[in-house]
């Protein structure tokens, strides 16, 4: 069993987002970056699956030589190998297009990543690369068996309830919560993790679709508004008459 | 050309977040001087597609292919994709649900098109430039989008348009149909298993959530939450310590790694407001916080704040909610 994972850099959830005075640029400046937490589900469940059927997980990023640190720690909680696509990724077809070109060098069974990265948000990544190889894209699936060698079986949220589905190899899923539990590597780990294999390629052309540009925060909230405990009811009255969500 | 709007049924109704789809679509024909169609797919009634026309919809094309009712990826791809060029679609509007995101990022590589998600406002069309501003960082930033491609395919994040229904008129509605084949339907689930919804309300539908966290001490307590979102007609749901503690299950966990959602109102009970916690709920358009820690970071990000005990506070709550 051959498995791919794609994973992505992101700010930690807790960094303050700031951008470059004139708007149109990210300001990584006293961010700290981690594996994209979507993209933890998938990795640890891939190892999971490794770990029980044998196998390799190759894990696979687009983007700059600073996303290496985040590449060994998913070589540290358990991947044999990475590959990463030397580029700034610079918008989700672009990175599609990447994974894409990996993908048919060295046919996976399984191909999975998370639902979304926490910096774009954008949920694109794993339909589009499902799109370009002619695969089933399963997203989000929260549940991923194994039924033989030929055969998952997932569970795939939809609105208002779930959907259970078999499908052949190979195949796109995006992991979302509770797909499995995300692992701290150990020591053993980190250290294996050193001399595990990570390739630098150079990515292959792509024209993009879309132009960032430029970003912006929301406007602060006016401040909170205390009600006292003894007149909690004053509240309803407040959210019909005030706000006029009622 | 046209701008085409993705219509989903629910169980024989529009979909509250297609309406808004097609209030959307219908805003940006106008713009571009054209009209607005819609595809219509899915469990929804012939008579309930008429009525798009108030949503500023002049034409519906129906598939009314039964086999459509579950969502299969592949055969709606066909089915838009079909109505896109019959209708030379040069902007496909979607509605940001986990079926609109599954279908804009195939649909965006099989049209050659340029594709954003998670849009929160119309879009800015000057000359041959058509910028849209979507949300990132998980509701800490707004980002402006140009669309380049020839096909631009928008996903509209939900509770971010106003439902229109000024616009009178009905829509006419024409039978569409793709011949679509079993192969089609190859990947069509096995089972579909729906939620018990607390108050009959879907939470990633919902305008008002009433939401608990660990400060409700045990399930047990968990009337309270859901008799003040019945009071409301809101859709409950719950932080992630809730979750994984199986006090409920996994669909109402709200944040970073649950589901976002952007009602008109949250009501958050016993919920500290991690950080992690408020990128799930912080688009939120009023949010009231309902916490026994004065210190309780979430009353930072609130609207409305009471601190004190929720067993006494939630109960009047209820009261005053009845009384409406």
């Amino acid at each position: 069993m051959k498995i791919l994972v794609c994973i992505s850099n992101v700010p930690d959830t807790t960094s303050k987002i700031n951008f470059t005075p004139d708007g149109k640029t990210f300001d990584k400046n006293g961010v700290q970056f981690v594996i994209n937490p979507w993209d933890e589900y998938a990795l640890t469940r891939a190892i999971e699956l490794k770990e029980a059927k044998g196998g390799t997980v190759t894990v696979l990023n687009v983007g700059e030589a600073d996303a290496e640190a985040n590449i060994r720690k998913a070589l540290a909680i358990g991947a044999d190998d990475a590959i990463r696509v030397n580029a700034f990724p610079k918008d989700a077809l672009f990175v599609a297009q990447q994974i894409a070109a990996i993908a048919k060098e060295n046919s996976y069974d399984l191909i999975l990543m998370g639902k979304e990265s926490i910096d774009f948000n954008g949920s694109q990544v794993h339909g589009m690369v499902g799109e370009l190889l002619g695969l089933p894209v399963i997203f989000p699936a929260f549940k991923l068996d194994l039924l033989d060698d030929t055969t998952a079986r997932l569970e795939r949220e939809i609105e208002g309830g779930k959907e259970v589905l078999e499908v052949k190899l190979p195949f796109v899923a995006s992991a979302q919560q509770p797909m499995s539990e995300p692992r701290i590597p150990n020591m053993r780990g980190i250290m294996t993790a050193r001399t595990k294999p990570l390739k630098v390629v150079e990515p292959s052309g792509s024209e993009p679709k879309t132009e960032y540009a430029s970003f912006s925060k929301p406007e602060k909230k006016s401040g909170v508004r205390m009600i006292e405990a003894e007149n909690a009811g004053e509240l309803i009255s407040l959210l019909r008459n005030e706000a006029k969500v009622l | 050309m046209s701008v085409l709007v993705l219509v989903e049924g629910f169980n024989g109704e529009i979909k509250k977040s297609s309406l808004e789809a097609a209030s959307y679509g219908s805003q940006v024909a106008t713009t571009l001087g054209t009209e607005a169609t819609a595809i219509a797919i899915g469990d929804v009634q012939e008579s309930a597609l008429a009525a798009l026309g108030a949503q500023g919809i002049r034409k519906v094309l129906f598939d009314d292919d039964a086999r459509l009712h579950n969502f299969v990826a592949e055969a709606y791809l066909k089915v838009i994709a079909q109505a896109a060029s019959q209708e030379s679609a040069k902007v496909i509007i979607f509605s940001n649900t986990n079926i609109g995101a599954a279908l804009g990022s195939r649909l965006a590589v099989r049209l050659n098109g340029s594709l954003a998600t998670n849009v929160t406002e119309l879009p800015v069309i000057a000359g041959d430039t058509f910028t849209v501003k979507r949300g990132v960082f998980s509701g800490k930033a707004f980002a402006d989008v140009n669309l380049t491609g020839d096909v631009k395919i928008v996903a509209v994040k939900k509770n971010s348009t106003e439902v229109r229904s000024d616009a009178g008129g009905s829509a006419t509605v024409e039978k569409f149909s793709t011949g679509l084949t079993d192969a089609d339907f190859a990947a069509a689930p096995k089972e579909t298993v729906m939620q018990e919804t607390g108050g009959g309300v879907l939470l990633p539908e919902a305008e008002i959530v009433v939401s608990g966290g660990r400060g409700l001490k045990g399930p047990e307590n968990w009337h309270l939450v859901e008799d003040l979102a019945k009071a409301l007609g809101a859709a409950t749901a719950c932080s992630k310590p809730v979750s994984d503690l199986d006090w409920r299950p996994h669909h109402e966990h709200v944040g970073q790694t649950g589901i976002t959602i952007s009602p008109n109102l949250y009501i958050a009970i016993g919920i500290s407001g991690a950080i992690q916690h408020l990128a799930g709920v912080n688009s939120s358009k009023v949010i009231v916080v309902i916490n026994k820690d004065p210190e309780a970071p979430f009353f930072k990000a609130a609207d409305y704040g009471i601190v004190g005990d929720a067993f006494e506070i939630v109960p009047q709550l209820i009261e005053a909610a009845k009384a409406l």
